[in-house]
């Protein structure tokens, strides 16, 4: 290729020598053909470059990439950090309403049998209330018929009783002697029967 | 020139090669190899012009990235997915060279679009040693990796028998062609439209001359000079992704030959 462009530069090249030499004398200088195909400029040009491609592929390579790679390598990192952080922490929400739904299902369950055993409780209570009260009203109930047998039984002797004076005294009043037993015993065969 | 011919009639001076001169900073005296001239100044300033955003840009390191990081960001990540897609996954191990070419080229470009700059890129020495960087390179890894498979490039497997010759020829050189086109498409492109901004702001001086004419075509070469720069932005950093996407389809061929 080099070869290529020293033919077509030939010319340019006679040119650009008249122009090195009007800058010598300190005439302005003018381009009077391409400056690209100015050969005696060749050597500056690629010297120079090939000192600034090294440095920048040395700045480049050893100090920018590396840089700038691990700065993107750290910020994918942090994302893919904080996405496993958020994963986790959504993980550990659902963990925690499944304990919240568990406890609370738990809660009901205890709930319920607090309840059933407490009704159970109050109707043993309550069974043995009633089954008290029964057994108090039965008791009164027999002393009550106890009493009305001791009134009925007070009433009889009572009656006996004034049958008998009664009977004495009239005896006593018709003037007869009052024979004890055979007022006792005709007092008893006229109440019998009669306070059944 | 004919423009030079033309300028001189009307008193208009047209100069638009001398922006591409290769002078010496410090002397009037000849260019020797070693001398410091405006090539070294502007190579300068794209290395340091990289530095600036690749290394002080991004020197806070942060995980939420500043404005210059993004850039630096953007740009690793645009030349290594370009690199992956192309070459593949054993491409990315060249991933800094072509990272380091087209950091080169796009501030070349760039820079070179600078009032009074010098378009390094513009100069056929410069993109013709980048080329021919990239075309010994990729020989050399397409030999090294493939051995003599990597003449399988040049022998087209998929075509008919009886064509295949004839393609062989065609391919070997294409591939020679290489870079040649693709030193000369960057350059030729620079010194293109450097030329036609420089050329359109010559005429912006009609008006001190010749006012009549000049009230009507000063204010539109002024308008071209702007249309063209606006083009020439674009143009910059199209012609740095095309060179880079070339290196990434050569490294392509240099690690998987088969077609």
């Amino acid at each position: 290729m080099i070869s290529l462009l020293q033919e077509a530069a030939h010319t340019a090249a006679e040119h650009t020598e008249s122009v090195a030499s009007s800058v010598a004398h300190g005439e302005t200088e003018t381009a009077t053909g391409l400056p690209q195909l100015d050969l005696t400029s060749f050597g500056n040009q690629i010297f120079w470059l090939v000192v600034a491609m090294v440095v920048l592929y040395w700045v480049v390579a050893k100090v920018a990439l590396p840089r700038i790679g691990a700065v993107l390598s750290d910020r994918q990192g942090a994302i893919t950090g904080d996405l496993m952080a958020a994963e986790e922490f959504k993980l550990k929400a659902k963990e925690a309403e499944a304990a919240y739904d568990k406890a609370l299902a738990d809660a009901r369950a205890e709930a319920g049998k607090i309840v059933a055993a407490n009704r159970a409780e109050i109707q043993k209570e309550l069974d043995a209330a009633i089954a008290h009260a029964d057994a108090e009203i039965a008791a009164r109930v027999s002393e009550s018929e106890g009493r009305i047998r001791q009134i009925r039984d007070s009433a009889d002797t009572d009656a006996r009783e004034v049958a008998r004076d009664v009977t004495a005294e009239l005896v006593r009043t018709f003037g007869g002697v009052v024979d004890q037993a055979a007022v006792d015993q005709a007092v008893d065969s006229r109440m019998k029967g009669a306070l059944q | 020139m004919a423009t030079e011919a033309h300028g001189e009639a009307t008193g208009l001076s047209f100069h638009p090669m001398d922006q591409f001169i290769v002078r010496p900073l410090f002397s009037d005296g000849p260019v020797h190899w070693y001398t410091p001239t405006n090539v070294t100044l502007w190579l300068a300033a794209i290395v340091l012009a990289t530095l600036a955003l690749l290394v002080l840009g991004t020197r806070g390191r942060a995980i939420v990235p500043n404005r210059s990081q993004s850039m630096a960001e953007m740009a690793y990540g645009m030349i290594h997915k370009m690199v992956g897609d192309i070459a593949g996954k054993d491409g990315l191990k060249y991933f800094p060279y072509i990272m380091t070419l087209f950091m080169f080229v796009v501030f070349a470009n760039f820079l070179g679009l600078l009032p009074m700059a010098f378009t390094v890129t513009s100069h056929i020495a410069v993109t013709g040693v980048l080329a021919l960087a990239v075309f010994l390179t990729v020989t050399i890894i397409g030999f090294v990796k493939n051995g003599t498979h990597f003449l399988d490039l040049f022998w087209v497997r998929s075509a008919p028998l009886a064509i295949r010759p004839v393609l062989a020829v065609i391919e070997v050189i294409s591939y020679f062609v290489r870079p040649l086109s693709l030193s000369i498409r960057l350059a030729g492109n620079m010194i293109a439209g450097h030329a036609v901004i420089k050329v359109f702001a010559g005429f912006a001086a009609l008006i001190l001359i010749n006012p009549g004419l000049g009230a009507l075509v000063t204010p539109v070469s002024i308008l071209a000079v702007v249309g063209m720069y606006a083009f020439e932005i674009l143009v910059a950093f199209i012609q740095a992704y095309v060179f880079t996407i070339l290196t990434c389809v050569y490294l392509k061929d240099a690690l998987h030959p088969s077609h």
